[in-house]
């Protein structure tokens, strides 16, 4: 074929790992995976983390990560073998060639140059343009990717624009250089999701527009629908399935391409709100700085007793900060929490040890919020000793029995956390939370860090323990999807405020607010086409919406006149 | 950048304070020592008499926060005092001390300062290869080494057997520049000898730890090499604490020099110290002190200052 531009054959690559307390061993990250891409066409890679889509995606820049070894077979890039070009041949090809848009551009910029300087940087070094030339093609870039200000931007720091302009800076300086293939490795993940979409439509228009081939790596199959041309489907390191984004999205063969496309509905009744909440927040302003920040504005929420509320909103809108309000951890400016009839203190160390006891946390990020140099058995115990003052036989039964209800079995009693998967993790800071007998947990995007089987599986459960110990969640996400199949009600947060409160199926049915609008329209859908409908819409919306105090432009978020 | 020039004023007024302080701690420990000063300068056989008459004089029957303002009060007007074993004024005699020591310190600082940060540089290019274990063996050793030894090894090599430069630093006032140099060549020597290990090994650390971040990652797959990657993305992020290192390095050149201008017999601050130490010349010691605490504390400061003006993030707020 004339017009391939990247031939991958029979690629194997491993790693080295060391576990603690064994000797290191080779562990098979990609195994046997083959796959094509002809120039100007985008070819999404998608599966689970640990699928090895990252690792194929930076071979074809001959790096590995790490301990990681491409040990066999070829990536034939412009028609040679890149993996026998040698150091030199390498430095030539990563960044003329081949360019990379990282994950977190927030990470993937260095903090101590200005923008500009890193953009141009790779069309200098591979001399593609003076730097007169390459600032003045970085601004185009810019101006195409819907920057604001594109002429300026360049000369500020990463630190002085947001994540998702950030995310734009990166792919122009992808771009900047010329390319014929870009490696996107996940580039809207660590985004919100209208901040996703406004991104994932510069990226598409910037690839249409250029020419340019893509790999774009993501686990978000509703992403890729939006982007590629084919896919492949990744799993343990070996291709599962690959064909067109039309063959995959709608008809799939293979069992496990099924399940990722099937959109798990999780059957949850919507329970009615009970008369006596368990946990209500009435008025609550809570900031930072002296209350100089506000980042909670007059908030008031009930929790029923053995229900759900999902609090949902961007990154900055209040989430986590209502939960540390709630937990004492940040003491509100004025307002009250009131738990089953009366008020609890504002400050953590002036409430009781059963307040703490009937409110418990579990958080997004499972390893580091259990002491990795503890077994399972011990982070488990620990509140069964500190709240009941279990100890010995009494104790280890009541760790097997929580083991059991959340389906790990007394096996992993003397396991560390670093031998457990992702879900095993998370599974045990649900125990060690329900090991209190709390009558409220609150549950800051837990299942945000897991891939979505495993998510699923999470979510199951948590609603399975509900229905066993009558346990109310303060559920705190982004993610609509998972909002849509747990919550008994919602409370959708904009900016320190509560926009939209109330019943899931109130809150989820016509009429919308603007921003509740906005945020339901902006989750992809998977369907081959979503996105140009959803801008349209979102395009119109702008006339519509004018009138009644909201504005969206392409640059940025809502804004309140 | 009023944010910057706030925090720069607050570091200054707590290194000021602090620098009091330490005044009050010098003053205090001279106190508790063992023995009376008239009867130091008077000896065994003073009569009680010419004590108390000793002791009116130095105002040694006042009450003590009495002694310490006035002592204090001369400090601040450049008077500190004068030595009890020779009646000269201390001042005078530490201006020119004070100097060679700063002299010798700038030296061995311009030597060592780059030495360290070039070879920490090219341990990270060469990292856990034989150049960077080569680098960081030979740093240790030269570290591990006391400064008596090492400053007894170069005399036996430099000055004895191969006679290239003169075993014995003596500097006099008027002393042309070139000679000037080569007096200190060895005692230089010796103190980078010394510091160097600790800066190098700390930029090696401080740059490793960058090296992990997703940045250095781009900077590698823009396709730069591997000695720019360090240079331009890696270094600029590690340089609060080399900075910080440095200075705390060069603080003890100044301070720190005590063994080593005895060997080689050099005039500076740290000989002048340890004589007066033997001689229990407790006012020469007080002032000594000070100046050594007024150093460190100015270089911490420093090291303060510069740190956070190295961070983008203040210097460019939002």
């Amino acid at each position: 074929m004339a017009d391939t531009l990247l031939d991958v054959r029979d690629l194997k690559i491993e790693a080295t790992v060391y576990p603690p307390g064994e000797h290191p061993r080779k562990i098979t990250i990609v195994d046997g995976v083959s796959l094509t891409l002809e120039k100007g066409r985008v070819l999404g890679l998608i599966g689970e983390s640990g699928a090895g889509k990252s690792t194929i995606g930076l071979s074809s820049m001959a790096f590995g990560r790490g301990g990681v070894r491409i040990t066999g077979g070829r990536v034939i890039l412009n028609g040679r073998d890149i993996l026998k070009a040698g150091r030199n041949g390498i430095r030539k090809l990563r960044g003329r060639e081949v360019c990379y848009v990282a994950q977190s551009a927030a990470a993937a910029f260095n903090p101590a140059q200005r923008l500009m300087d890193q953009v141009v940087e790779a069309a200098l070094k591979h001399g593609v343009a003076n730097r007169a030339e390459a600032e003045k093609r970085a601004k185009a870039l810019f101006r195409k990717l819907s920057l604001p200000d594109p002429d300026n931007i360049g000369k500020r720091y990463p630190h002085q624009v947001s994540g998702g302009q950030l995310q734009r800076v990166m792919t122009a300086m992808a771009l900047c250089s010329e390319p014929d293939l870009i490696v996107f490795d996940e580039p809207t993940t660590a985004l919100d999701v209208t901040t996703q979409i406004d991104v994932l439509a510069a990226i598409k228009d910037a690839i249409r527009d250029t020419g340019v081939a893509a790999l774009y790596i993501t686990h978000d199959l509703a992403v890729v629908a939006q982007v590629a041309d084919d896919i492949v489907v990744l799993r343990h390191g070996k291709m599962v399935e690959k064909g067109t984004t039309y063959e995959i999205i709608k008809e799939p063969k293979q069992a496990y391409t099924q399940a990722l496309v099937s959109v798990h509905h999780i059957g949850h009744e919507e329970k009615q709100p009970t008369t006596k909440p368990v946990l209500s927040v009435k008025n609550v302003t809570a900031g930072y700085g002296h209350g100089i920040v506000k980042v909670l504005k007059n908030v008031s929420v009930d929790i029923h007793p053995g229900q759900t509320l999902a609090v949902v909103g961007e990154s900055g809108s209040g989430k986590s900060t209502l939960a540390r309000a709630i937990t004492g951890l940040l003491p509100p400016l004025q307002g009250e929490v009131i738990f089953e009839g009366r008020k609890l203190s504002n400050r953590l160390s002036e409430r009781t040890k059963d307040d703490l006891r009937q409110l418990q946390m579990i958080y997004q990020m499972a390893d580091v919020a259990m002491n990795p140099r503890q077994t399972v058995g011990t982070i488990i115990g620990r509140p069964l000793e500190f709240y009941f003052g279990m100890r010995g036989k009494q104790r280890d039964a009541r760790v097997a029995e929580l083991l059991d209800k959340i389906e790990m079995g007394k096996g992993f009693i003397d396991r560390y956390p670093a031998e457990l998967s992702g879900g095993q993790k998370q599974r045990v800071c649900i125990a060690r939370s329900l090991a209190a007998k709390p009558k409220l947990i609150v549950c800051d995007e837990v299942t945000s860090a897991l891939d979505p089987l495993v998510a699923h599986g999470i979510l199951e459960l948590l609603l399975e323990l509900q229905k066993e110990e009558n346990v109310a969640y303060l559920f705190i996400t982004h993610d609509l999807a998972t909002v849509k199949s747990i919550a008994d009600s919602i409370a959708v947060m904009y900016r320190g405020e509560v926009v939209r409160y109330g019943a899931r199926t109130k809150v989820l049915t016509p009429p919308f607010d603007d921003y509740t609008d906005l945020l339901l329209s902006s989750v992809p859908e998977m369907e081959i086409g979503w996105l140009e409908k959803a801008i349209a819409s979102a395009r119109w919306r702008v006339r519509e919406t004018n009138a009644v105090g909201w504005t969206r432009t392409r640059n940025s978020r809502f804004r309140p006149h | 950048m009023s944010f910057i020039v706030k925090l720069v004023a607050q570091r200054m007024a707590l290194g000021i304070l602090l620098l009091f302080a330490v005044s009050v701690l010098i003053f205090a420990g001279t106190q508790i020592l063992p023995g009376d000063i008239a009867q130091a300068i008077l000896g065994q056989s003073a009569t009680p008499e010419s004590l108390a008459n000793l002791r009116e004089q130095l105002g040694l029957n006042d009450p003590a926060y009495i002694r310490y303002f006035h002592w204090l009060g001369g400090v601040l007007t450049g008077d500190l005092g004068t030595a009890m074993s020779s009646g000269q004024d201390i001042a005078t005699s530490i201006k020119g001390r004070l100097w060679n020591t700063l002299f010798l310190a700038f030296w061995a600082a311009v030597v060592a300062v780059p030495l360290a940060i070039i070879l920490g540089l090219i341990a990270v290019r060469y990292r856990n290869g034989w150049v960077d274990k080569l680098i960081s063996g030979l740093a240790l050793a030269s570290t591990s080494f006391p400064e008596f030894f090492i400053g007894y090894v170069l005399v036996y090599f430099f000055a004895v057997k191969w006679q290239i430069f003169p075993g014995i630093s003596t500097v006099y006032d008027g002393m042309p520049f070139g000679e000037r140099i080569q007096a200190i060549a060895l005692p230089a020597t010796a103190l980078t000898l010394v510091v160097l290990a600790h800066m190098m090994r700390m930029t090696r650390a401080a740059i490793l730890n960058v090296m992990q971040s997703a940045y250095v990652e781009t900077a590698e797959l823009k396709g730069l090499s591997a000695f720019n990657v360090i240079r331009k993305h890696a270094f600029p992020n590690a340089i609060a604490p080399i900075i910080n290192v440095v200075m705390l390095n060069l603080a003890y050149l100044i301070v720190g020099v005590v063994v080593v201008e005895v060997i080689f017999v050099y005039p500076g601050m740290g000989q002048y110290l340890v004589d007066h130490v033997t001689k229990r010349d407790v006012p020469v010691v007080q002032a000594v002190g000070l100046i050594f605490a007024a150093v460190y504390i100015s270089l911490n400061i420093i090291a303060d200052i510069a740190a956070i003006v190295a961070n983008p993030r203040l210097r460019h707020p939002k």
